[in-house]
């Protein structure tokens, strides 16, 4: 699972690579989540728009991420292509989740 | 234009795709699958609909019907168009459905704290929301489910 990180002052920008996050490697997608959030702002932007592909496995890889990270600190997802987008609507994760259309939108609307 | 709209109403010949259990079984059967669709030149979201499906229903074979004690087995996928859309039937020799029956596939509620979201047990949900007609029945050893994805209707 390859990830690009970006640290702002008050946020972190994680890009995620591969164009899947499906079962077979939505335990890796965990741990390194894990390792981009343990330290760093309280604020991460997890950036989903180069993934074409997200399964229920990925779907629950995210919500752990986001668990991993406690109430004090917050993760938005940005850039949803619209085969991911839709997993989220059709779940309602999308009421969970703070969700931008864009990279952009989310730094904008967040602050760099 | 000919060429176009008689590849649109070109019925598609059934065909049979089939893969060993494992971990990139799923990824392996559904690169695959969507090959073989190629000729009816799905939309991007005709395309995602079918991928979606067709990956909780492999995932699901591979993480409970295939314990991941076993030895793993086989996976067969037989689709056949018809003016009703993709029939698809979806073959393995791993452990039956809990009862015998297909899963209700209910969303857990989310307006939980935050430590009890739910981080699973969306499978099923997207499944029998975005498939028609899903039917489970076990066959001898065979658990077979059927459904119909409804693309390309006519």
């Amino acid at each position: 699972m390859r990830f690009d990180t970006k640290t702002e002052e008050r946020l972190r920008i994680v890009s995620v690579q591969d164009p899947r996050i499906d079962a077979a490697v939505a335990i890796e997608f965990k741990d390194a989540m894990r390792v981009e959030t343990d330290s760093g702002p309280d604020l991460v932007i997890l950036d989903l728009s180069n993934v074409e592909f997200i399964d229920s496995s990925g779907l629950g890889a995210i919500v752990a991420a986001m668990k991993n990270m406690g109430q004090a600190r917050k993760l938005a997802l940005a850039g949803l292509t619209p085969n991911v987008e839709r997993v989220f609507t059709l779940t309602r994760m999308d009421s969970v989740f703070n969700v931008f259309p864009t990279l952009q939108g989310a730094l904008d609307e967040l602050g760099s | 234009m000919v060429e176009s709209s008689k590849s649109q109403n070109a019925a598609l010949p059934p065909f049979e795709v089939h893969v060993e259990s494992g971990k990139c079984a799923a990824r392996e059967a559904l690169d695959k699958f969507l090959e073989e669709l190629r000729p009816l030149n799905l939309d991007i979201e005709e395309a995602g609909t079918i991928e979606l499906v067709l990956a909780e229903v492999l995932n699901n074979i591979v993480e409970h019907a295939y314990a991941p004690a076993s030895d793993g087995g086989p996976i067969a996928i037989r689709c056949e168009q018809t003016p009703d859309g993709l029939f698809v039937l979806i073959k393995d020799r791993g452990t039956a459905m809990p009862d015998g029956k297909l899963p209700l596939g209910d969303l857990a509620p989310l307006d939980a704290e935050l430590d009890d979201l739910p981080e699973g047990g969306f499978g099923w949900f997207l499944i029998q929301h975005l498939a028609r007609d899903v039917t489970y029945t076990r066959v001898d050893n065979e658990n077979h489910l059927k459904m119909r994805l409804a693309v390309r209707l006519s």
